[in-house]
């Protein structure tokens, strides 16, 4: 009764896993810039890889198998956001603009047209 | 079960290389590698499982780290164009 118990519970973890790396991957194909890419790829490192290794070590039993899933469950969530944020400063960096429905940001280029005029605000 | 997993697995390493060939700048590349680098370790997981054997998983950690190392040194390479750059020369940006 327990075994069928702990195997319908890893079953449910493992597919939905893998549901969610499949997503993360197909996002990584179909999203438009390197940006909205890195998104759906957190979502492989983070979501998909934890319900997978729990499916895993719900298999394993507790022993050192599962000790060292946790390990590479906190190597993943740890070092995942850390590469997504070298990688969007780099990109940023190299001068690469997100792709944006509308552009929100104040342009500092455009607000003071005249200096004659601004120059008859100030006293 | 396993089986599962594997397939979904190499389904995503199959469009992540896909994402790695097509990707318009450098940092798609890197993103798609390092996407690869995960799923190579969830991958060595669950062939371990199938085939009974979960020792895989040490090659699993040992390859993670080195992943990490790995994507921080390209976009270090592609940052400042040389991994021994000195922080004094760059203090401009």
């Amino acid at each position: 009764m327990m075994d069928l118990l702990s195997d319908a519970v890893s079953w449910v973890l493992i597919a939905s896993g893998s549901a969610f790396i499949v997503v993360g991957a197909l996002g990584l194909i179909r999203l438009p810039d390197v940006y909205t890419r890195m998104h759906a790829a957190s979502v492989i490192d983070t979501l998909g890889a934890l319900l997978l290794l729990a499916g895993f070590g719900i298999q394993a039993g507790l022993s050192l198998i599962t000790l060292k899933l946790v390990f590479i469950f906190v190597l993943l969530f740890f070092t995942g956001p850390v590469v997504t944020h070298a990688l969007a400063q780099a990109a940023l960096h190299e001068g690469i603009e997100p792709v944006l429905s509308e552009d929100r940001r104040e342009k500092p280029e455009q607000a003071p047209q005249d200096p004659k005029q601004e120059g008859a605000i100030e006293p | 079960m396993f089986v599962l997993a594997t397939l979904a697995i190499l389904a995503a390493l199959t469009l992540a290389v896909a994402r790695a060939i097509r990707g318009p700048t450098v940092f798609d590349r890197v993103l798609a590698g390092n996407v690869v680098g995960t799923l190579a370790i969830l991958l060595l997981s669950a062939v371990g499982f199938m085939t009974g054997r979960p020792e895989w998983l040490d090659i699993g950690l040992t390859y993670g780290l080195l992943n990490l190392i790995g994507t921080l040194a390209v976009l270090k390479y592609f940052r400042h164009g040389d991994l021994a750059y000195d922080v004094e020369e760059d203090s401009g940006s």
